[in-house]
């Protein structure tokens, strides 16, 4: 029997745990929040069929019950270190012995007041997509006003492809994201006026390109192509914002009640302690970098170190559960090796 | 032979004829102009396009297109004060390439320079 | 006819051609100034601005004060060198003058006293001399050597070098180099022969004798050493070794009051040749950072005097100031890089001829709010600025909340100040119709051109710092103290470019304990983000703010703290530190 242990017990962690186990290993999680689960606990409903983000962590739940997999909560791997095949891993005043390692440790959402310009921090009713889920959940959405948003504007984009934040990637999921939660605000609002403002819509799935022509045709969402570079707040207290009308050429201005910021997938301070600690090369890009793109996808540059989910690049709650499946079949091929 | 209709010449972009000899200047000492992706952010937050109808993101088209008979009046309107540079997610070098077109029309008005 | 007879005319005719050459580039260099700078000149030439240009001249020309203050070694180099050789050449003069009885005697004969005055002499103080003189040389030898080394060093170990040489260069330098060798040997094997040197080298001639004929050798030697200072002077107003005298020059026209145009003149050209080409602008350089290795102040100027500067050259650069600071000469190597700008953009300034701004836009008002373009991009700094300014209960106006043209800097630094007067004509206009009698701005780039190029004396001036310290010291706004540390940044163009340093740290330092830096003030860092500099990469500018953000961050502050939307948002950009604007570490301080 092999010991395997994970770092990072969200949607990935757990799959992967759950597969591992499932090929007789004895598996262990090393959890740094209070619960397993992972950013599935900050989400309502999940793009495109707008399943209960509950649902799928029921799911997730049940599955781990059925194994007897060890979860660590509360706990951050402080050190690690390789002699021979083994990894030993240091959590609080515990060692762990590993065969092998998984690092799923996931990402973190763009920290949007690093792009001053729009206003996160600094205007009221400036959020995140991470905050409007919040909103989603309480089914409150007053602004600072008191009242629901007569208007609401989603920018896309945000701390993704962009070189003023060396961030050169496109974080993938957001456009999606952004174009169900237009769906989902304009089912709970339906008086509300919204506008998606993007650069490129990415719907690479064909269930996300159905989503778009819902969000057209049922719901009379605005898809205005064009990014904005400049928030500031008018006299009554409103949010306006200047962009530019690419397709028609003409500058444009619009007055708001409510921002959304679809922050991309950021990896660079999330991931640098991990990576430190194994000592595995990460990408400019701050991912986890892995020995091939197209057949050694989460295979680390030292032995025995394994990654699945999002810190190896942005991928969608469907992509990150079959990444973590076939990841843990290469890292059961690679356990029989020993 | 008259069909009753015929393309409109001035709309039509004919990049066959294209002028591209500006372009080819401004790529020389500038090639940050290529990766442009038109997000139109420059012209939202540009302090001329404010004041007047300029849109410093339509004068990287005009260049690709070679639509050379406006720009002398239009990249005039820029006032070099640099906030599509903090702006632009693809780090494009503007103010400089306004400097290079105003050089480049500079030369090919007065020398009869090969641009 | 004898050999005496010839060998000293390759010096005698170096010497007479370096002078006339000099003395027709200084005529020349009068003439072309303007009619204003020669009424300066003829004013202050009996004033005591020419004493203190004569003791600027020995402090900087000869001991090279400020090139100690820089570098140790580089200043013993270039004080060895031009210091000895003066002391060389007035000693020298005192020597010969007391041993003929009389000042009246070839001009030459100071300079080979040794070769002509062979017999054991009495005259006073002969043996003084005799070691003074030996002094001398070996200190300006030292220095010599110092040279050798450091060109070989900079070779050997890679290091930042002055410039490539061009031909002439190396002619003069190697004359430069055997000059005082070749006079070493000259006098020894003299002293050798004759004994009329002092035992010291005497001892030396002697030691020599014991293996070769110095006889063979010794008018060769002579000769030589009369031939390289005849090659060093006859190529010194070729090369870079014409600064020794165009740097005198350039202090006394400096001292007088002469300065520098928007355009090219002859006072530019008396600058640019001032320049020794030491290379302390490189190391002061943060381009070097960016791997930017050919646009450096000592290129630049060289280039304006080979006349092959090029727009990528000219254009790259920050203009944040740092090597003007440090530079020995004290060139103005910002505003001649200005100069060249207007030159060379001069056929294509905008004329903005879409900006009609009526005066009845204005709104009347006591105190103006010019936020700037780059705040508008910093909303944290403006939302501060006008949560300050309702707080102040001055009645103000906002003036560019929706818009307004450029302040015109971005352009000046760009060379286009034709262009910029039309843009400051139309801000003026709006402002004075304003009636305020206050104009506080939050960027140190508008701050500098509305302090020094818009034409409104009755309208005060102020950045924000400036005006919160007014408030706070009025208690019409009251900070608290908090346990946070931090350090200042100063922005090149409050800095350097307005020597504004004090303020903002004393405003500063009623809310946060400020930690001390080693380059701060003076040699503060660019932020990388000048707008100054046409052609670096945004790649580039990164690897700038990078490494100025990383020395920050070894102090180990809570965050850093600027006075320039530009900074603030070039710094952010490396996610470093947290960067707040002064107004913003005030709001969060304010005590209501």
């Amino acid at each position: 029997m092999k010991n395997v242990v994970i770092v990072g017990g969200g949607i990935a962690g757990v799959e992967t745990a759950c597969a591992l186990a499932e090929c007789g290993n004895r598996v262990t999680i090393i959890e740094k929040s209070d619960k397993i689960g992972g950013k599935l606990n900050r989400w309502y409903c999940l793009f495109p069929d707008f399943k209960k983000a509950s649902d799928l962590k029921k799911y997730l739940e049940e599955k781990i019950s059925k194994f007897d997999i060890e979860i660590k909560l509360n706990s951050e791997v402080e050190k690690a270190e390789r002699n021979g095949n083994i990894w030993y891993v240091y959590t609080g005043n515990v060692r762990y012995a590993a065969d092998a390692v998984v690092l799923s440790t996931g990402y973190e959402l763009f920290d949007a007041t690093r792009k001053e310009e729009l206003g996160y921090k600094i205007y009221d009713n400036v959020i995140t997509q991470g905050d409007l889920e919040e909103k989603f959940k309480t089914g409150n959405f007053k602004t600072t006003f008191g009242e629901n948003p007569k208007r609401v504007a989603i920018v896309h984009c945000v701390g993704s492809r962009d070189e003023k934040c060396h961030n050169l990637y496109c974080s993938k999921v957001c456009c999606v994201t952004g174009v169900k939660q237009a769906i989902e605000l304009s089912k709970m609002l339906p008086e509300t006026q919204i506008f998606c403002y993007y650069m490129d819509l990415r719907m690479y799935d064909k269930h996300f390109e159905e989503l778009y022509r819902t969000a057209q045709e049922h719901h009379n969402i605005q898809f205005i192509r064009g990014r904005v570079s400049e928030v500031s707040q008018t006299p009554d207290n409103r949010l306006a914002i200047k962009t530019e009308d690419t397709l028609s050429g003409r500058p444009m201005k619009m007055k708001l009640d409510m921002l959304v910021l679809l922050a991309g997938i950021d990896t660079k301070k999330h991931n640098s302690k991990v990576a430190e600690i194994f000592g595995v090369e990460r990408e400019e890009s701050g991912f986890l970098k892995s020995k091939d793109f197209h057949i050694g996808a989460g295979i680390l540059s030292q032995q025995g170190v394994f990654a699945s989910g999002c810190c190896i690049s942005p991928m969608s709650i469907k992509e990150t559960i079959e990444n973590a499946r076939s990841s843990a079949l290469q890292i059961n091929q690679y356990l029989k090796t020993l | 032979m008259d069909f009753g209709f015929s393309p409109i010449e001035a709309r039509t972009i004919d990049f066959d004829k294209m002028d591209g000899r500006i372009l080819k200047y401004v790529l020389q000492y500038e090639p940050s102009l290529l990766v442009c992706l038109s997000c139109g952010g420059c012209t939202a937050t540009c302090s001329a396009g404010n004041l007047t109808d300029f849109n410093i993101r339509r004068i990287q088209l005009m260049l690709r297109r070679g639509e050379v008979e406006n720009l002398q009046t239009e990249i005039n309107k820029c006032m070099l004060c640099g906030k599509c540079l903090l702006i632009c997610p693809r780090g494009v070098n503007l103010r400089n390439v306004v400097m290079l077109i105003k050089k480049a029309l500079t030369l090919y008005k007065t020398e009869n320079h090969a641009i | 006819m004898q050999f005496s007879d010839y060998f000293y005319y390759p010096f005698l005719l170096g010497s007479l051609y370096l002078f006339a050459v000099v003395a027709w580039r200084f005529v020349k260099w009068f003439a072309g100034l303007s009619k204003i700078d020669k009424i300066r000149v003829r004013k202050g030439l009996l004033t005591k601005k020419t004493w203190d240009s004569i003791v600027e001249s020995v402090r900087e020309g000869l001991l090279h004060f400020k090139m100690f203050r820089v570098n140790k070694l580089l200043g013993y180099m270039h004080m060895s060198l031009a210091f000895g050789w003066f002391l060389l050449i007035v000693v020298g003069h005192v020597e010969t003058s007391l041993y003929y009885h009389s000042s009246f005697f070839p001009f030459h004969h100071s300079i080979f006293f040794r070769y002509y005055v062979t017999e054991p002499t009495d005259y006073v103080g002969h043996v003084f001399f005799e070691y003074a003189m030996e002094f001398l040389l070996l200190f300006v030898l030292s220095g010599v050597m110092l040279a050798y080394f450091k060109r070989f060093r900079s070779k050997s170990f890679g290091m930042k070098k002055t410039t490539r040489m061009r031909y002439g260069d190396h002619i003069a330098l190697t004359a430069l180099w055997l000059i005082f060798p070749l006079r070493f040997f000259c006098e020894t094997f003299n002293a050798g022969i004759y004994g009329n040197g002092s035992p010291f080298f005497n001892g030396i001639g002697q030691f020599f004798a014991s293996f070769i004929n110095l006889e063979t050798f010794k008018n060769p030697l002579w000769f030589s050493y009369s031939l390289a200072l005849g090659v060093f002077f006859v190529a010194m107003p070729y090369t870079r070794y014409m600064h020794i005298p165009a740097e005198i020059n350039f202090i006394f026209l400096r001292n007088w009051g002469v300065k520098l145009k928007k355009r090219v003149n002859t006072y530019t050209m008396a600058e640019v040749y001032s320049c020794s080409r030491c290379g302390v602008c490189i190391d002061a350089c943060q381009l070097n950072h960016a791997g930017i290795k050919n646009s450096q102040s000592v290129y630049v100027l060289k280039n304006i005097r080979n006349k092959n500067l090029t727009d990528e050259v000219l254009f790259n650069c920050l203009l944040c100031g740092k090597c003007q600071e440090v530079c020995p000469v004290g060139i103005d190597v910002n505003d001649l890089r200005i100069t060249q700008r207007i030159e060379t953009t001069l056929q294509y300034n905008s004329s903005y001829d879409y900006l009609n701004l009526k005066e009845s836009e204005a709104k009347k008002t006591d105190i103006v709010y010019f936020a700037g373009c780059m705040t508008h991009l910093t909303p944290a700094i403006k939302q501060s600025m006008l949560k300050i300014l309702k707080l102040s209960g001055d009645n103000f106006w906002f003036m560019d909340e929706n818009k307004a043209p450029c302040c015109g800097r971005p352009l000046m630094l760009a060379g286009q100040f034709d262009a910029a007067q039309k843009l400051i004509d139309n801000n003026q206009k709006l402002i004075l119709a304003s009636g305020a009698k206050t104009l506080v701005v939050s960027c140190p780039i508008c701050y500098k051109v509305f302090k020094e190029d818009y034409m409104m004396p009755d309208v005060d001036v102020k950045m924000h710092t400036e005006y919160i310290l007014n408030l706070v010291e009025k208690g019409r706004l009251k900070l608290k103290q908090s346990t946070q540390t931090a350090v200042y940044h100063d922005p090149c163009e409050l800095g350097r470019g307005s020597g504004m340093y004090e303020l903002p740290r004393e405003l500063l330092k009623k809310s946060v304990t400020l930690k001390p830096m080693e380059n701060e003030r003076e040699k503060a860092y660019c932020c990388g983000g000048s707008l100054a500099n046409m052609k670096i990469s945004m790649d580039e500018r990164s690897v700038i703010s990078e490494q100025a953000m990383r020395e920050f961050s070894t102090y180990k502050p809570d965050f850093v703290v600027t006075s320039c939307p530009l900074c603030k948002k070039t710094f952010a950009k490396t996610d470093i530190l947290t960067v707040k604007d002064i107004a913003e570490v005030v709001v969060e301080n304010l005590e209501i």
